[in-house]
C-alpha cells in the first residue's frame, strides 16, 4: 500500500473531499467502490476481490450491501495531493437509514444510475436524502459496458431530474473501470471542501458504532471542528460521559492507527466502552478538557416498521435466544426485542425490524452465528386501537388485540413511490387500488417512464406487494416508501382456534374485507398441515366470537403396526422411539399434537414470496 | 419360563412384491444351496446347545459367553419354521433339523412346532411326513381368496390350493392357522370380506390378519414412489379389521394379539412367547433371539448374519452367526414389555406401570381406547377401537 501523502490529523481541510455512493439497489455501487480503491491503490491488485467492502458473510453470499463502509483513499490531481473519505451505501429500502447516517459524514454524492435501468425508486430515494442534506450531487451513468445499456436515454433522464445537462453525466463501467479515474477527479473538483473551524472546540459526528469482540466498540465519526488526538480525553455530548481515547485511526481500508484525526476528517475511535449504547450514532464527540457548546444535529433513531415473533424451535435454547438477540443488537441499533410468550410456541421475543430483509437477515445470522433453530411468526405492523372508553393501546403483536368495544383501529402508511414503464401504468393503479391505495400523483420522467405515487397503508406493501408488483410489471417496476404517518382503518383481528382454542400464534390483523379470505386459506392450509389425531378436530377461524371459515380434521382411526413382525421386537421398539423422538417436537394445543414443522410452514407463507429476494 | 426355538428358512420359490423378510428367491441365492443351509442350521443349533446346554466346550463361543451356563437344564417347548418358505425345503430336511433339536435338549412332550408354507408348496404327503415326525401345526400364508388380490400381491397359488393344503393338514392331524393380509391395492371392503368368509369356511384353528404395509425397499415400495399403485388407505384398512374381527368373534375365534385370532386352546404358543418376554433361540440367516435377563447380564437381543453363504461360512469356521446384538436397558425392557403386552388380550397389569403412565389410563378410556370394566379390575385391555390405535395407546405409556 502507497504511503499516504497527507497524513491523518494534520492534512488541511482544502484537500480534503468527503462523499458516498448512493444508488438504487444493484446499480453497482460497490463494485464501483472497487475500481476506486484499486485506482487509488489502497487495495493492490492480487489482494482485490469484488465487492470488497462487502464483509459479512450474509452480504456476499447475497451480493447486497447491508452496512455502510468508509475508506480513506488518496488521489493526485494536478499534482496536488488529495484525501478522499468515501462511503458505500446499501441500497435496499430496509436500509436506508444506513444512508442518512452516511450522508451526515459527506460533502458530497454520487449519483448512481444503471445505464440499463435508468432511474429506480430508491435512486430518487436517495437523492431526495441528499438534496435534504445540500449535498452536491455528482450523477454518473454505470455499467456503460453493458449491451443493454442506454446511457443518451437516462443521461436525459437524470438531467431531466437534476436539471442539468445531459452531457454533465458522467459514464463509468465498475466493470472495467472506464471513466473511474475522471469520475475521481471531477470529485476533486466539485465536491466542495469541509469547511469547519479546526481551531473551534472538537466536535465530531458519531455515523456509525460497532460492536468488536476483540477491541469492543469502534466509532465510526466525521470530524467537524477541533480535532481528536490519541489518550485526549472525550466526552459524549449527550450523556456528558467521559472516557479515554484508547486508539484512534482511520479506515484504508483496513483499520490503522494513527496519531489523530484533524477537523473535515473521518476515522474511527476506540474508548474502550462495550456497549455501542453509550456511543450513540447520531452523538457528538467533543474534548473533556475544552468542551463545544452546542451538539450536531443528530439522526432520528431507526424505528421498527415491521414485528415478528422469533422463538427457539427447542424450548431450552431459550437464554441462548437472548444472549445472541443482545450480541446482535450491539450492531443493529434498529433491532428491537421484548420477551414474550405464546401459548403454541413457549417463551421467545417480539422483535421489531425495518422490514422483512431486515427481519430474514437477523434471523439467519442468529442461526448461523449462534447455531439455533427459530421459528418466525408472521409478520405484522403495528396499530393503535383506541376504546370506547377512550383507553388506547399500541398493539405490536395480533394476539393482544384488545377485545371489547373498539373506537378506532390506526395503522401505518407510507408514501409509496413506484417507477416503470408508462405501459403498466394501468396495472400499477390496479395494484394500487386492491391494496386500499390512494393515488397521490404521477409524473413522467420520459416519455416512457412515470414515476407514480401512491399513499398505501404499510400492512399492505410490507410483504408481498414487491413481488406483485415485479411480476406485474415483467420485473421492470421498482419501489420505494417511507412512513409518512397513520390513519383510520376497518381492521379486525382474526383468530384461529383448533378444536376451540385459540392459537395465539396464528392471530393475524387484516381489512375487514380480506378476513374472510385470510380465515379460509389459513384453516386449509392447517387442514393440510395438522396430522389426524385419534379424535376429529374442528380448526375455526373467527372475528371475536364469529367464526367465519372452518374445516375439520377427521378422526384417525388406524395407527397400529399390524404386520407379521416376527422376532424382530428391536425394529419395532426403534419405530417406536422414533416415533416418540417425532412427539417431543409437536406442541400441544388443547390436547392437539401439532408439529413444529406445521407451525412452520403455516407461518412460512406469509415471510416466503419476498424475503429471499432483494428490491 | 418357557423355551423356544425358531428355524428361519430363508429361501422362496420367488420373492412377493410386498416382502422385506430376510428371504432368497431362486437365483438369488448366489451358490448357497438348501443342502448347504441344512448343515449351516444344524451347526448353529449344537453352537445354541454348548452354550445353553452348559458343559466344558461353553466359553470359546464369544457372542454368547454373557449367558453361558445360564441354565443347565433345557427343553425346548415350541419350535417354529418360518421364513422365507420352510417348505422350500424337503420334508426330510425339515425333520433332520427338528431331530437336531429333540437331540440337543429334548422337546417337551405337549410341544408345539409349527412349519410355515405356502399352500402351493407342501401336499397331504408331505404334511403327513411333517405330523409322523412331530409337527403339530401348519401355518399357511393364504392372504386372500380373490385372484385379483393375489395375482397383486405376486402370489403364486389359487384358492383351490388352500383348500387343498387345508384338508391335508388335517388329515394328517396338524393344526391349521392361515395368514391374510388385507388392505391390498385395488381390494375393496366386499373382496377382503369374501376372503375371511372362506378362510372360515376351511375352519382353521387360527388366523392371522396382516394389514398390508408397502416398504419402501419393495418392488411394490417402488411402484408405490413413482406413482403406479395408490398408497393404502388406512380408513379402509380400519373397516377391514372391523368386519373381520367380527365375523372372526362370532364364528368362535377371539382375538388374543391385535392380529391373531384363535379357537380355544389353539393360540400360538410360540408367538406368545416372543410377545410375553420369553427366551428364544433364533437359528438361521437373519433369525433373532432373545434371553432374558439373568444372573450377572442383561437382557439381550441379538441376530444372525442375512446372507446364507455367510452364514454358512461362519458356521463352517467356527465363528459366530452373529451381526449385530443390544443389551437392553431396564427401561428399554420395560418399554418392549409395554408396546407387546398392550397388544394381548390379557394386556397389561395396571398397578405394575409407572405413575405418569398410570395417569393417562382415565383419558385412554375416556377416548374409548381401553376397556373401562377391565380397567376396573386393574388390567389394561385395548377395545376394538383401541387395538385400531394401540400406537397411541403406547406413546401415552411410555
Ligand atoms: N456489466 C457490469 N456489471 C456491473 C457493473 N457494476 C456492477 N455490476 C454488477 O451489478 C451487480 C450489483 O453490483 P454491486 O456492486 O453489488 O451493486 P450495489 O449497488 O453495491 O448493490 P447493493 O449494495 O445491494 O445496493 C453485480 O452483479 C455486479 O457484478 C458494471 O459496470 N458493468
Ligand atoms: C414370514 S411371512 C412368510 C410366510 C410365507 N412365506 C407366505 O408368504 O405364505 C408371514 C406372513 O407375513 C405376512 N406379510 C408378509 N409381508 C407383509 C407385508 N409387507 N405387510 C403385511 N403382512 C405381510 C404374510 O401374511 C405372510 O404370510
Ligand atoms: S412367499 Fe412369503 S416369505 Fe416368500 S417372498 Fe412371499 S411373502 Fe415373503
Ligand atoms: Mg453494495
Amino acid at each position: 500500500m502507497p504511503a499516504d501523502p497527507n497524513s491523518p490529523a494534520s492534512t488541511p481541510q482544502a484537500v480534503i473531499r468527503n462523499f458516498c455512493i448512493i444508488a438504487h439497489i444493484d446499480h453497482g455501487k460497490s463494485t464501483l467502490a472497487d475500481r476506486m480503491l484499486g485506482l487509488t491503490g489502497v487495495v493492490e491488485q492480487r489482494a482485490m476481490r469484488e465487492q470488497y467492502l462487502d464483509r459479512m458473510d450474509i452480504e456476499r453470499e447475497r451480493g447486497i450491501t447491508i452496512k455502510a463502509q468508509a475508506v480513506r483513499l488518496p488521489w493526485k490531481v494536478e499534482g496536488v495531493d488529495y484525501t478522499l473519505n468515501m462511503i458505500d451505501t446499501p441500497g435496499h429500502v430496509d436500509f436506508t437509514y444506513e444512508v442518512s447516517r452516511s450522508l451526515a459524514a459527506c460533502e458530497g454524492a454520487v449519483l448512481l444510475v444503471d445505464s440499463a435501468q435508468g432511474i429506480e425508486a430508491q435512486t430518487l430515494a436517495n437523492l431526495y436524502l441528499a438534496m435534504a442534506d445540500d449535498l452536491t450531487i455528482i450523477p454518473v451513468l454505470n455499467k456503460i459496458d453493458l449491451p443493454a445499456a442506454d446511457p443518451d436515454r437516462y443521461a436525459a433522464e437524470l438531467a431531466g431530474l437534476l436539471g442539468c445537462d445531459p452531457a454533465d453525466v458522467l459514464r463509468v463501467s465498475g466493470k472495467t473501470g472506464a471513466g473511474v479515474a475522471a469520475l475521481l477527479d471531477r470529485i476533486v473538483r466539485e465536491v466542495p471542501a469541509p469547511t469547519g473551524d479546526p481551531d473551534a472546540p472538537t466536535r465530531a459526528m458519531i455515523f456509525d458504532s460497532v460492536y468488536d469482540t476483540y477491541r469492543g466498540v469502534v466509532t465510526y465519526v466525521r470530524v467537524v471542528d477541533g480535532g481528536l488526538k490519541a489518550r485526549d480525553r472525550i466526552t459524549m455530548m449527550s450523556t456528558r460521559a467521559t472516557h479515554e481515547l484508547l486508539e484512534i485511526g482511520v479506515i484504508s481500508p483496513e483499520p490503522k492507527a494513527m496519531k489523530g484525526l484533524g477537523a473535515g476528517e473521518v476515522g474511527y475511535l476506540i474508548t474502550g466502552v462495550k456497549d455501542v449504547r453509550r456511543s450513540r450514532v447520531g452523538d457528538t464527540v467533543t474534548g473533556a478538557a475544552r468542551q463545544a457548546t452546542t451538539s450536531l444535529g443528530g439522526y432520528r433513531d431507526p424505528k421498527p416498521m415491521v414485528y415478528s415473533g422469533l422463538y427457539p424451535i427447542d424450548g431450552s435454547d431459550y437464554p441462548d435466544l437472548r444472549d445472541a438477540l443482545e450480541r446482535l443488537q450491539l450492531n443493529d441499533a434498529a433491532l428491537s426485542f421484548e420477551p414474550e410468550t405464546s401459548v403454541a410456541l413457549g417463551f421467545g421475543f417480539r422483535c421489531g425490524f425495518l422490514g422483512l430483509l431486515h427481519l430474514e437477515i437477523v434471523r439467519e445470522r442468529l442461526e448461523r452465528e449462534s447455531d439455533l433453530d427459530l421459528i418466525s411468526t408472521a409478520p405484522n405492523v403495528v396499530y393503535t386501537v383506541t376504546m370506547e372508553d377512550g383507553t388506547s393501546t399500541t398493539v405490536t403483536n395480533p394476539s393482544e388485540f384488545p377485545e371489547g368495544k373498539i373506537r378506532e383501529v390506526r395503522e401505518p402508511v407510507v408514501r409509496a413511490t413506484v417507477i416503470a414503464p408508462s405501459e403498466y401504468i394501468g396495472t400499477i393503479m390496479e395494484l394500487c387500488q386492491e391494496r386500499r391505495g390512494v393515488l397521490q400523483s404521477m409524473d413522467y420522467l420520459s416519455e416512457e417512464r412515470v414515476e407514480i405515487r401512491y399513499t398505501l397503508p404499510l400492512g399492505e406493501i410490507i410483504f408481498d406487494f414487491f413481488d406483485a408488483l415485479k411480476s406485474r410489471t415483467r420485473g421492470y417496476g421498482s419501489l420505494d416508501y417511507e412512513t409518512i404517518g397513520d390513519q383510520a382503518a376497518d381492521l379486525v383481528k382474526v383468530d384461529i382456534l383448533l378444536q376451540g382454542e385459540k392459537v395465539d400464534a396464528f392471530s393475524a390483523v387484516v381489512h375487514k374485507d380480506e378476513a374472510y379470505a385470510y380465515g379460509v386459506r389459513l384453516t386449509d392450509k392447517l387442514r393440510q398441515l395438522i396430522p389426524r389425531q385419534q379424535f376429529e378436530v374442528p380448526i375455526q377461524a373467527a372475528i371475536g366470537s364469529r367464526v367465519i371459515a372452518r374445516e375439520t380434521i377427521r378422526a384417525l382411526r388406524k395407527d397400529v403396526l399390524a404386520k407379521c413382525y416376527g422376532g424382530d421386537i428391536s425394529r419395532k421398539r426403534k419405530l417406536l422411539e422414533k416415533q416418540k423422538e417425532g412427539k417431543k417436537r409437536m406442541k400441544t394445543i388443547g390436547r392437539v399434537e401439532v408439529p413444529q414443522e406445521a407451525f412452520i410452514a403455516a407461518l412460512g407463507t406469509y415471510d416466503e414470496p419476498q424475503a429471499k429476494g432483494k428490491k | 419360563m418357557a423355551f423356544g426355538v425358531y428355524v428361519h428358512v430363508p429361501f422362496c420359490a420367488t420373492r412377493c412384491g410386498y416382502c422385506d423378510f430376510v428371504t432368497y428367491a431362486l437365483g438369488e441365492w448366489g451358490g448357497a444351496t438348501l443342502e448347504g443351509y441344512v448343515e449351516a442350521a444344524l451347526g448353529e443349533i449344537g453352537l445354541a446347545r454348548r452354550v445353553l446346554g452348559g458343559g466344558s466346550q461353553v466359553n470359546t463361543v464369544s457372542h454368547v459367553d454373557t449367558v453361558s451356563q445360564a441354565n443347565p437344564v433345557f427343553h425346548v417347548d415350541t419350535v417354529f419354521f418360518g421364513g422365507g418358505t420352510p417348505t422350500m425345503l424337503r420334508p426330510e430336511a425339515l425333520v433332520r433339523l427338528l431331530d437336531g433339536i429333540r437331540d440337543a435338549w429334548g422337546l417337551a412332550d405337549d410341544a408345539e412346532v409349527t412349519a410355515e408354507a405356502n399352500p402351493d408348496s407342501v401336499t397331504g404327503e408331505t404334511l403327513a411326513r411333517l405330523a409322523g415326525a412331530g409337527f403339530t401345526r401348519v401355518s399357511l400364508g393364504m392372504q386372500s381368496a380373490v385372484g385379483s388380490v393375489l395375482a397383486t400381491l405376486d402370489r403364486t397359488h389359487g384358492p383351490e390350493n388352500v383348500t387343498r393344503a387345508v384338508e391335508g393338514a388335517r388329515a394328517a392331524g396338524l393344526d391349521v392357522s392361515l395368514d391374510l393380509i388385507y388392505g391390498t391395492p385395488g381390494e375393496g371392503l366386499s373382496e377382503w370380506r369374501e376372503t375371511v368368509a372362506a378362510a372360515l369356511v376351511l375352519a382353521p384353528d387360527h388366523v392371522s390378519a396382516y394389514s398390508l404395509v408397502i416398504e419402501p425397499a419393495t418392488r411394490m415400495g417402488a411402484a408405490l414412489a413413482r406413482g403406479e399403485i395408490a398408497p393404502v388407505d388406512p380408513d379402509l384398512q380400519a373397516e377391514m379389521y372391523e368386519a373381520a374381527d367380527e365375523a372372526f368373534a362370532s364364528a368362535g375365534y377371539d382375538w388374543y394379539e391385535v392380529s391373531n385370532w384363535a379357537r380355544e386352546g389353539h393360540r400360538c404358543r410360540h408367538n406368545l412367547g416372543y410377545w410375553t418376554g420369553g427366551d428364544w433361540w433364533g437359528v438361521g440367516p437373519g433369525a433373532h433371539s432373545h434371553l432374558g435377563a439373568g444372573e450377572g447380564r442383561p437382557a439381550t437381543r441379538w441376530w444372525n448374519v442375512k446372507h446364507p453363504l455367510e452364514y454358512g461360512e461362519r458356521i463352517a469356521s467356527g465363528a459366530s452367526p452373529e451381526e449385530g446384538r443390544e443389551a437392553l436397558s431396564g427401561e428399554q425392557s420395560r418399554i418392549e414389555a409395554v408396546m407387546l403386552g398392550v397388544r394381548l388380550r390379557e394386556g397389561l397389569d395396571a398397578a405394575a406401570l409407572p405413575e405418569a403412565a398410570r395417569d393417562a389410563l382415565p383419558a385412554l378410556a375416556g377416548d374409548g381406547l381401553i376397556d373401562e370394566a377391565a380397567l376396573g379390575e386393574g388390567r389394561l385391555v385395548l377395545t376394538r377401537r383401541g387395538r385400531l390405535l394401540a400406537d397411541v395407546v403406547v406413546r401415552a405409556l411410555t
